[in-house]
């Protein structure tokens, strides 16, 4: 094997109390993928951030295009030619395309005047390459996160980088845009750059990428082609175990109708009709933007109604705020935890009471801590939470941890109807089939719960029936055994039109 | 009581090592001046600077919680002014003290509701809100006074009245008893009560703390009714010690009280401070105003002197973070 474009030896890396880079190794070679895997606190992050030079390796060695070096922050790699697209984009929704890409290095005449020509020019160019069909004159705003992305990259290559890395790229993508997504990678990596993929999609692991790096708690796992691994070790090399059936499904005898909705309109919500029974998982599937998040938030008081009715046992509540559903014994869990969710801020304790406050309070809304100590511990307990303690800042802890926190506060207002909204979006894998038990624990309790979710496989191996959305509106319902990963896909891009009544 | 506040906030060493930072200047500060004159550290010396600072502290109790939300009130010197008018009249025509104190509070309360209204339900920067308010009360008051200082008169009740500004209790000024008072119960409400836990986590975030079933609006309203009531208890206070009400009283006081909060480590940007942490800054600033008296600082270089010790302190702060 050729030497790599980018090595990174023996890292290691200490904070107060842990050691979050125990002896990692990473290469990237010219012209291939490499994957890097592990589950949310594994090391990713601090090693990326151990290479731009955000933070400072404690031993070890970085070497880049045969040469020892050195960075003092990500300006620095990124000149050199090592360029990182973080999840969060880093890009001016005001500006046009070809600003955002020249931002801070316009192109400017003898007078200190931006020569725009030239720069429009080198945009449209680069935009041409990745295949975005948008003027560089273009406001970005007015662009999908999928093109937004793009335009990171066509800023990345304006670097003329060498080495992109990519930071769960996909997440927020829909699956025309990621397809769009893998066909730029692989022409990158047929004009010889070095790419790094960091994702929890193990499946777009086995589709896009040569090799894999797997780091567990800091330690250097193993580097192992992607052809020689199969999505049962690499997991096991990721969590240190086998772990079984992804879904441990539990069969629980349906009982009541618990929640009815009847015809409801609301913003981007166009006539829906649903129900849901006791100890019954409903999935709800369709594309981003199909209205899912719309029709929950609606049903949750969080965006006006419309028209139409919400039922709970047969009885019509007037749901006006979230503090109405809560009332009527519905809870909404965010599919956005950092913005909707929790409060960053506050303590895992605050967070898991905040919504259900009241019942922790005597007289004059004094809160007692007694009662509250205990409520918080049981559920630190019961959803095995990693957290030092329970005055942990709730921002310090690994996503699967923050999104049990997240879930603990709905459960305290002792739900009838849960909506779990991508319940295990940018949380791990060891993490996701421990929040699959939870759900499960819950249905078989006899609570109802809604699942929204883009992940086929998580709507089918979990669900027990599967609703699916389409600009609004339900244009399919299907019992899981008789649905399928084509069925939900040709029903959410509306091929199929079949109504069918629960 | 400041450890055990910071914990319930779920903070860490660093921000118990924050909020000693500025004790710790603060201490320096008295144990500096005290060695440069001798009149500095004598209990007649701590209790006028108390007195004084008083004030500032109490408003500064309402602009912690309102800062704690991500907002700001810019209001509460003209809130002062005109509760501190209204209190002076209804003194004046006689009124038994009860109704005047308890009708100017009410007013303050008010005042600040109406301002935490705009802001709640028509979506108003707080900024801009307040700033509307700030000018708008400051023209009620002249108009309310005529642009002259309201006496309270030489009455009985006036005499009584004078009492909140000027008196002492078991050898302390009133005033002092009064801030004690102000803060043993704020910091109550921000770590025992549930409306506490709303104002951190409304601060933090918003759009979380409304899904979770909390109603913002009427979080935020409250905060500006503690507000502008506080800056009318001061108000009330300063009222008494001169026995009348000065149009332009409280002028620039919302300045003062947003230094404090910032030098006792609160966020502007909502969700983090103590309450602690703001009666140190209040008193920072109050020993340093009489430090420079007594020093003979000319009143010119005295603003240039109290914004040097800010700026330095904040920088210390955010370099720290």
């Amino acid at each position: 094997m050729s030497e790599p474009l980018l090595r990174l030896d023996g890292i290691e890396k200490s904070f107060p109390g842990v050691k979050a880079l125990d002896g990692v190794t990473l290469n990237v070679h010219a012209g291939k993928v490499m994957a890097l895997v592990g589950e949310n606190g594994a090391g990713k992050s601090t090693l990326m951030k151990v290479l731009t030079g955000i933070y400072k390796r404690d031993a070890g060695a970085l070497t880049y295009l045969g040469g020892k070096v050195e960075f003092k922050g990500p300006a620095e790699s990124q000149k050199a030619g090592i360029s990182i697209i973080h999840q969060e984009l880093n890009l001016l929704p005001e500006l046009s395309i070809a600003e955002n890409i020249f931002l801070g290095r316009e192109k400017i005449g003898p007078l200190g005047n931006i020569r725009w020509k030239d720069m429009y020019a080198e945009a449209g160019e680069l935009l041409d390459k990745l295949g975005v069909k948008h003027s560089p004159r273009t406001r970005l705003g007015t662009l999908g996160i999928g093109e937004q992305q793009m335009v990171e990259i066509a800023k990345a290559l304006s670097f003329e980088s060498r080495v992109i890395i990519m930071d769960e790229p996909t997440d927020a993508l829909t699956a025309t845009e990621t397809k769009a997504l893998f066909n730029v990678i692989n022409e990158l990596r047929d004009t010889g750059h070095g790419i790094v993929y960091i994702s929890h999609r193990l499946k777009e692991i086995f589709e896009i990428c040569d090799d894999v790096t797997v780091l567990r708690d800091g330690k250097f796992i193993g580097e192992k082609a992607v052809a020689d691994m199969d999505e049962d070790r690499l997991i096991e090399m990721m969590v240190g175990r086998r772990l079984e059936e992804q879904f441990p499904r539990v069969d629980v005898e349906p009982g009541k109708i618990s929640l009815e909705i009847k015809d409801l309109h609301a913003p981007r919500v166009d006539g829906v009709s649903l129900s849901v029974h006791e100890g019954e998982i409903l999935g709800v599937s369709g594309l981003m933007g199909s209205g899912r998040t719309e029709l929950m938030k609606a049903v949750y008081g969080a965006l006006p109604v419309e028209s139409g009715t919400i039922s709970i046992f047969g009885e019509t509540k007037r749901i006006r705020s979230p503090k109405d559903a809560l009332n009527a014994g519905i809870v909404y869990i965010s599919e956005d935890r950092k913005a909707d969710g929790l409060v960053l801020g506050l303590s895992v304790k605050q967070n898991m009471t905040l919504s259900a406050l009241q019942a922790f309070c005597a007289k004059l809304g004094h809160v007692v801590r007694t009662q509250e100590r205990r409520a918080v511990d049981g559920f630190i307990d019961a959803f095995n939470i990693k957290t030092p303690t329970r005055n942990q800042t709730v921002g310090n802890l690994s996503g699967g941890n923050q999104q049990k926190v997240s879930i603990a506060k709905g459960l305290m207002n002792r739900p009838k109807v849960l909506i779990l909204d991508e319940p295990t979006r940018g949380v791990d894998v060891g993490a996701k089939k421990e929040i699959y038990q939870l759900i499960n624990e819950f249905k078989e309790k006899g609570m109802s719960i809604i699942l929204v979710s883009s992940e086929m496989p998580e709507i089918l191996g979990m669900s027990d029936r599967i609703a699916v959305m389409h600009e609004g509106r339900i244009c399919g319902e299907f019992p899981a055994e008789e649905a399928d990963q084509e069925k939900l896909m040709a029903c959410s891009v509306g091929k199929v039109r079949e109504e069918t009544t629960a | 009581m400041t450890a055990n506040n910071n914990v319930s906030q779920g903070s860490s060493l660093k921000e118990k090592l924050i909020a000693q930072k500025s004790l710790i200047a603060l201490a320096v500060m008295i144990v500096v001046v005290s060695l440069l004159n001798p009149n500095f550290f004598t209990t007649g010396n701590i209790l006028n600077i108390l007195r004084q600072t008083a004030i500032n502290a109490i408003i500064a109790v309402g602009m912690t919680m309102v800062i704690l939300t991500a907002g700001i009130d810019l209001s509460v010197g003209s809130v002062l002014a005109l509760c501190g008018a209204v209190g002076a009249s209804l003194i004046a025509q006689g009124m038994p003290v009860v109704v005047a104190v308890g009708g100017a509070l009410l007013l303050g309360a008010a005042l600040g509701a109406v301002s935490g209204m705009i802001i709640a339900k028509g979506k108003v920067q707080a900024f801009i809100a307040t700033l509307v308010a700030m000018t708008m009360y400051r023209g009620l008051t002249l108009v309310y006074t005529d642009g002259r200082p309201i006496s309270t008169g030489f009455t009985e009740v006036a005499d009584a009245f004078a009492w909140l500004g000027t008196g002492y209790l078991l050898g302390i000024p009133v005033p002092v008893w009064i801030m004690s008072l102000v803060f043993g119960l704020a910091w109550y409400l921000l770590n025992h009560t549930r409306l506490g836990r709303y104002i951190y986590a409304l601060g933090g975030n918003e759009s979380a703390t409304k899904l979770s079933g909390i109603n913002v609006d009427r979080v935020k309203v409250t905060v500006y009714g503690i507000a502008g009531f506080l800056s009318a208890l001061s108000g009330l206070i300063v009222t008494s010690r001169l026995s009348s009400a000065q149009p332009t009283a409280g002028a620039g006081y919302e300045l003062d009280a947003i230094a404090a909060v910032v030098l006792g480590g609160t966020s502007l940007l909502g969700g983090k401070g103590t309450i602690m942490g703001t009666l140190i800054g209040a008193l920072i600033i109050g020993f340093l105003n009489n430090a420079l008296n007594l020093l003979d600082v000319s009143s010119y270089y005295q603003m240039i002197a109290k914004a040097t010790v800010i700026l330095l302190a904040v920088l210390v702060d955010t370099k720290s973070k």
